[in-house]
């Protein structure tokens, strides 16, 4: 069970008028390294795994839906008020065709989110290096829309998306370590 | 073989529908271990590198079926 608090987890400014910039940034919003997969990737392999590191896959799957609504608000910023010839002028046309102004889960290129972006392989090791490689790989992608943009307020928000990639990396790099000590190994004869 | 074996006891609720399983385990290979394989490790005989798929024992991870694993975890 999850207790919603109205409010985002890092204020989210955008300051320049540049509907192009939403295509790019759903990316992160329905690509295969954005943070719908990376939720949804946590939220599920959590059952599963040992129960040492169960608690840190609920957490940072929570935390990746507070991202996901950012990432929902910029891009929401960027293209509520674009008129139709604006939303085809920014590469929008097709996005406009079939869902209006409203969001979808699909990247820049506008292909629909699919669960085979995600994996739940059952070896506890072989699903950590996954989260490790996706917390990477979306590290990559925050910093290439940070190049995109000239909006300082926009690249702000970005950045405070970027830093937590590599604080979330780096707490999948422990539970591996925890992983692998032999401290609790039961001895069996 | 063994310390590539990790055993763990998950949560075992009075009302789960099915017999439960009391400890599971997973593997923890040896590259887990091995941040850069230093020079001069000990090595297999050429025969015994062409049967493991390695020349070096450090690097050897046998892997046992589960099923028979699982009985050996038996409390």
């Amino acid at each position: 069970m999850w207790v919603y608090e109205k409010k985002l987890q890092y204020p989210v400014r955008v300051s320049k008028c540049d509907p192009m910039m939403a295509k790019f940034l759903l990316e992160q919003y329905g690509g295969a390294d954005g943070e719908l997969a990376a939720a949804l990737r946590y939220l599920n392999q959590r059952y599963s795994i040992p129960d040492k590191v169960v608690g840190l896959l609920t957490d940072i799957g929570t935390e990746e839906f507070a991202h996901l609504e950012m990432i929902a608000t910029m891009v929401y910023k960027l293209t509520k008020d674009a008129t139709p010839d604006q939303m085809r002028a920014a590469g929008l046309g097709d996005h406009y065709a079939a869902h209006d102004n409203a969001l979808f889960y699909q990247n820049a290129s506008g292909v629909p989110w699919t669960a085979a972006y995600i994996q739940a392989k059952g070896d506890p090791i072989a699903d950590l290096y996954e989260d490790i490689a996706a917390e990477e790989k979306a590290r990559a992608t925050y910093q290439w829309l940070i190049d995109l943009t000239d909006d300082v307020d926009l690249q702000d928000g970005l950045k405070y998306l970027r830093e937590r990639e590599v604080v979330h990396s780096l707490r999948f790099r422990e539970a591996v370590e925890i992983l692998k000590e032999k401290r609790d190994e039961k001895i069996y004869y | 073989m063994k310390d590539q074996v990790r055993y763990w006891k998950p949560f075992v609720s009075p009302f789960d529908p099915c017999p439960p399983i009391r400890v599971k385990s997973y593997s923890t290979p040896p590259q887990l271990f091995i941040p850069f394989q230093p020079p001069n490790l000990p090595q297999f005989t050429p025969f015994e590198a062409l049967k493991y798929g390695t020349l070096w024992p450090a690097l050897y991870s046998p892997y046992n079926p589960k099923n028979f694993r699982q009985e050996e975890g038996e409390t």
